[in-house]
């Protein structure tokens, strides 16, 4: 009971504090110093028009290479807590035999989809993949990116992953293109240290014609293998997180 | 009186956040269910994105993206902050990397225990 009366404290000290800021919240009217600096500049200097884009790639790439980093990592931990090996199937043996029975009656129940589902899932999959590609290529000109087109394609994996569940994704694929796509990026990355203004910086490659696709040097590059990456990393972690995984490596 | 500069839609974006992160904490103090503390997790996680997206706001503006409605010499008086976009972009993605742990750590207590109660869970606490 005092436990509880002290969170209620500690939320209603939380909410005083919130209210404060509310209450002397002014809207901005103008852009930050930084702001008004990519505003300004990012356009002639990068030939991006998406200016996110030009912070996400570019000004800060440092940042999102960690950020590619940390989902890597957790990839690889979900990967490391949900694998199956031989140790963890005699942990299951070793559960109540009810339990046991319960799950293998469960996995049996497993009624396939409808012939509604599989069809439309064969026809809209590829649409899907094909929207995500779509979204991360175009990342530099309109909303969208390496991480949103990442999330569609996983998306696409989710939606196949439900309707087709019998359906196998090999991860040494996923592994090959993962690490591939990462490598391509540190590459790139020093590329830019070696032939333009440092890390990360996009003028490796021709700028060329502003609001094109191929244009804003090396982003729609790197993009595509943030893109890559993130799509198959988050294809790999829904992958683990299905039920029947009992599939090798 | 007028609604919109009385209450601009920014406020309401922040206030909408700093509730999610309210509602989020208290769930994550209160609940003894794991998946309903990460659902706590996931509600603070995105009220704090709210709250970053509302303070780069700037009145009137438009997204950072040089088209043919925002020209690229007007577009400083034209658009919103890009840095607090890019940063809550790559928040999302790091709050999805951790949910996801988060998830992957309790299926193997589950696996382990058959419950989904941290009050079960008590032999590593303190």
């Amino acid at each position: 009971m005092i436990k509880r009366m002290f969170i209620f404290a500690m939320l209603a000290l939380m909410a005083v504090i919130f209210f404060n800021l509310v209450a002397n919240y002014s809207e901005n009217t103008s852009l930050s110093k930084l702001g008004h600096y990519y505003v300004e500049n990012g356009p002639q200097e990068l030939g991006a028009a998406n200016l996110v884009t030009a912070v996400v790639v570019t000004y800060r790439g440092l940042d999102t290479l960690g950020e590619v980093t940390v989902l890597f990592i957790s990839a690889a931990g979900v990967g490391l807590l949900l694998r199956r090996t031989r140790r963890n199937q005699d942990d299951d043996k070793g559960l109540k035999k009810g339990d046991r029975a319960e799950e293998t009656a469960n996995v049996n129940m497993h009624k396939p989809a409808s012939e509604i589902v599989e069809t439309a899932t064969e026809l809209l999959l590829p649409m899907i993949i094909l929207f995500g590609v779509y979204v991360f290529m175009n990342g530099h000109l309109s909303p969208g990116g390496g991480f949103q087109g990442g999330a569609i394609i996983a998306s696409g994996t989710m939606f196949m992953l439900l309707a087709l569940p019998e359906s196998h994704i090999s991860r040494l694929m996923i592994a090959i293109t993962e690490s591939l796509s990462g490598f391509s990026y540190v590459v790139v990355g020093v590329l830019g240290v070696v032939f333009a203004g440092g890390f990360l910086d996009n003028r490796i490659m021709d700028l060329g014609t502003y609001g094109d696709l191929f244009s804003a040097g090396a982003i729609p590059l790197i993009y595509t293998l943030v893109g890559l990456k993130v799509g198959f990393e988050l294809s790999a972690v829904l992958d683990r997180f299905r039920k029947e995984d009992t599939g090798p490596v | 009186m007028n609604i919109l500069t009385d209450f601009p839609i920014s406020l309401i974006v922040l206030c909408s956040g700093l509730g999610l992160i309210l509602i989020g904490l208290w769930g994550m103090l209160t609940q003894r269910n794991m998946i309903r503390m990460i659902i706590g997790f996931s509600l603070t996680d995105t009220g704090i994105h709210m709250v970053m997206v509302s303070i780069g706001y700037i009145t009137a503006g438009t997204a950072p993206i040089i088209n043919a409605a925002v020209p690229m010499n007007e577009a400083v008086n034209m658009v919103v902050d890009p840095v607090p976009s890019a940063l809550v972009l790559t928040a999302i993605v790091i709050g999805l990397g951790v949910t996801a742990v988060m998830l992957a750590f309790v299926v193997r207590i589950y696996k382990a225990r058959r419950t989904l109660m941290i009050d079960e869970c008590t032999e590593s606490k303190w």
